[in-house]
């Protein structure tokens, strides 16, 4: 089953090897990982998606657990949570596709965000099925490259990770 | 006061109550060396002969007295000479502190002479390490380092300082307070309505089994695990890094268990209604197959580390804390009055335990021709008294060593058990030996691993370390030779290791006393003369070339399908 794990770290050199580190050296996968300083700087909180059975998630949780730097540690699917990434797309237009790449963007209430006479960038955000969907439909139409941020996500409701520290 | 990063290590040492070094000069510690040089009054090193032997004697020394042996090397490959007793550390959870030189900051990255990622290289051998960036956080990286290498699930730590921090100055402000790490916080006692329902099922098992590992050893439980049994009664059996947790004299005692473990204790396991699992891990090594260990047991599992529960094979009632402690909290209830008429009787279980006993797994006979190495260990019980603090590496002789020794006493046992690292026994038997001057301290090794650190005989020398190391030859890679015997057709590829250097001479060379034994009748005047010896001592017995360990479970196979002699 696919699981959202949210790390809580010390925002110091090197922990972000020791927790890729940890999944290489047991065998555990990464579907996607971001990370980014959150809050005072101090900390930097990593969102990553795995898959295994539950006996391999638990692994996955206590593992970071114990690594030194890990504050803390959530599977955000074990409850509600909201789920977002961030894609950009670059798509060649000429003439006849120009008005489509501008439907499908608005279809997905995305946005252009660079425009030449031949090529549109467009940052599309949302679940990642949302972003799935609107790719397939520019593919045909000619994407050139693209990127996506990998999932970040949050649990529903008034609780943060940490409380004491107000994140 | 103002000090250089140098004095501050040699400072911070001190204030940590650390007296002992083991270490190997190099162009990047040259500073640290010039104030050990300076402070040879207050803390002693010991110049071994390769940094992989002063890693060995400071895990030797740590586990002889339980607390954080300190190595220190230089970088490049200094450091990663360190990475194998590093990892030996690691694997079986022996506290360290390894500082380690490192290039000047500025050079770091530029592939700078006798540079390396020291901290990358150790990143998955140490339970932490840390680069220092700042001659201000010197002092704090120390003290931290050398508390997360003695809390929770013990472990070594690498503290990596580039050259240009032993040399910067910055105030240096004593404290003797234990650190505070937000993110590092080791659950010391057990949850008590978890052991409330391990005291219900202690009771109603009819078939109990205590299987308990290192993690006794290392949390020094013995007293409050000798105390449970007085209650308890029930039988209990040690992983190889358990061994001397339990009186093994004990008539409660039914050996170790795992692949090279006593049939009644396999037995036991493959039979037991409850198997109570303290500090072990569920090795492969002690399993077996997974899928048929301990089929009929409820599972209890006390240890410090989480990640050890329910990841090899799955527990009934975890119980998450330090072994000392949650011992001590059960003995509160098993011997809270009205408990241990709640026991079930154990009769019929001793009864059919006693049959298994009966087998005899261990017997061999002892001709008058050629010596069997079982018997020489034996014979260094006898001649020890089962006090000596014994060293090994690895093959056949740690395995007959950990079968007929017999320990009776935690912190007398050292062996590379995790990670299996031949060369481990000598420069770890120094270190004990550096820790207990007046105490017995013996090898037991063969003729291929004391090869892979030899060099320390040096070591023992410049100290006068008066150890005693006992080669069991037979020529051969033993333990390889016996599987290739078993599982490839006596294809004795490449573990036919007759070719020696001759043991007697090479202790000659070294300065110190060599003895040969041929003769079954000589087996006992040879222990006698090497150990009654007052310095170092390399005894040679020249054993059957082709003895088996006994029994064995064959990787991968259930622990119920030993082979036995």
């Amino acid at each position: 089953m696919r699981h959202v794990i949210s790390v809580l770290v010390e925002n110091e050199a090197g922990v972000l090897s020791r927790v890729v580190g940890l999944f290489s050296a047991r065998g555990f996968n990464i579907e996607t990982l971001t990370v980014a300083p959150v809050g005072d700087g101090e900390t930097s909180r990593i969102t990553l998606v795995t898959r295994g059975e539950d006996s391999i998630i638990e692994q996955i949780l206590k593992q970071l657990n114990k690594l030194v730097p890990v504050i803390q540690v959530a599977d955000l699917t074990e409850g509600e949570h909201v789920e977002r990434e961030l894609m950009l797309v670059k798509v060649a237009t000429d003439r006849e596709t120009r008005a489509e790449v501008l439907r499908i963007a608005d279809i997905f209430r995305s946005r252009v965000v660079d425009a030449t006479p031949t090529s549109f960038m467009i940052e599309v955000t949302g679940d990642s099925s949302k972003l799935d969907a609107c790719l397939a439909l520019l593919t045909p139409l000619g994407v050139t490259e693209m990127v996506r941020t990998g999932l970040v996500a949050l649990s529903r409701g008034e609780k943060g990770m940490v409380s004491k520290s107000g994140h | 006061m103002k000090m250089t990063g140098a004095q501050i290590v040699i400072q911070t040492l001190v204030d940590l109550g650390v007296d002992t070094l083991f270490g190997y000069p190099g162009g990047t510690v040259l500073y640290i060396y010039d104030e050990i040089y300076k402070n040879k009054h207050r803390i002693h090193h010991y110049l071994t002969r390769h940094e992989q032997g002063a890693v060995h004697a400071a895990d030797g020394y740590a586990r002889v007295t339980g607390r954080v042996g300190v190595a220190i090397v230089t970088s490049g490959p200094g450091a990663t000479n360190a990475v194998t007793g590093l990892a030996t550390a690691h694997m079986d959870s022996i506290p360290l502190l390894c500082i380690s030189g490192q290039v000047p900051a500025p050079l770091i990255g530029n592939d700078a002479f006798q540079e390396a990622d020291t901290v990358g290289i150790t990143r998955s051998c140490t339970k932490h390490n840390f680069l220092v960036r700042d001659v201000k956080d010197l002092a704090r990286v120390l003290r931290e380092a050398h508390f997360i290498a003695r809390s929770g699930r013990p472990g070594p730590v690498l503290v990596d300082i580039p050259k240009d921090i032993t040399v910067a100055e910055t105030e240096y402000v004593y404290s003797n307070a234990e650190p505070k790490i937000r993110s590092y916080k080791p659950t010391l006692s057990g949850h008590i309505g978890q052991i409330r329902r391990g005291a219900k099922m202690l009771q109603q098992a009819k078939r109990p089994l205590l299987y308990v590992g290192g993690g006794a050893v290392l949390s020094d439980a013995s007293e409050e695990l000798f105390r449970l049994m007085e209650g308890l009664n029930f039988p209990i059996t040690n992983t190889l890094m358990g061994l001397g947790s339990f009186p093994a004299n004990d008539g409660r005692f039914i050996g170790m268990l795992g692949m090279h473990g006593t049939y009644e204790a396999n037995l036991a396991v493959s039979n037991c209604d409850l198997l109570v699992a303290i500090g072990a891990r569920f090795d492969d090594r002690v399993t077996g197959k997974v899928s048929v260990f301990a089929p009929h047991a409820s599972i209890m599992h006390i240890d410090v580390d989480p990640t050890s529960i329910s990841k090899n094979v799955k527990v009934d009632l975890p119980i998450v804390g330090d072994v000392k402690h949650v011992l001590a909290q059960f003995n509160d209830l098993v011997h809270a009055p009205g408990y241990r008429s709640g026991l079930q009787d154990l009769a019929p279980w001793w009864e059919q335990i006693n049959e298994w006993r009966r087998r005899e797994c261990l017997r061999f006979t002892q001709g008058s021709e050629v010596i069997e190495p079982q018997y020489v260990i034996q014979c260094l019980h006898k001649v020890t008294h089962g006090e000596a603090i014994v060293a090994t590496d690895v093959g056949q002789h740690q395995m007959w060593a950990a079968q007929f020794y017999g320990f009776q006493k935690p912190r007398r046992w050292l062996t590379s058990g995790g990670l299996g690292t031949m060369g481990y026994g000598l420069p770890a038997a120094m270190g004990a030996q550096v820790a207990r001057p007046d105490g017995q301290v013996v090898v037991i090794t063969g003729e291929g691993s004391i090869q892979m650190n030899v060099q320390e005989f040096a070591t023992c020398l410049q100290y006068q370390l008066p150890v005693k190391v006992i080669i069991l030859n037979n020529g051969y890679l033993g333990m390889v030779r016996q599987w290739q015997e078993f599982f490839y057709e006596r294809r004795y590829a490449e573990s036919d290791m007759h070719v020696t250097p001759d043991f007697v001479r090479l202790a000659e060379a070294y300065g110190a006393l060599g003895l040969l034994c041929d003769q079954v009748d000589q087996v006992i005047p040879t222990l006698e003369k090497g150990l009654s010896h007052p310095g170092t001592v390399i005894m040679d017995f020249r054993v059957s070339r082709e003895a088996n360990v006994y029994p064995m479970v064959p990787a991968g196979a259930g622990l119920n399908e030993m082979i036995l002699i």
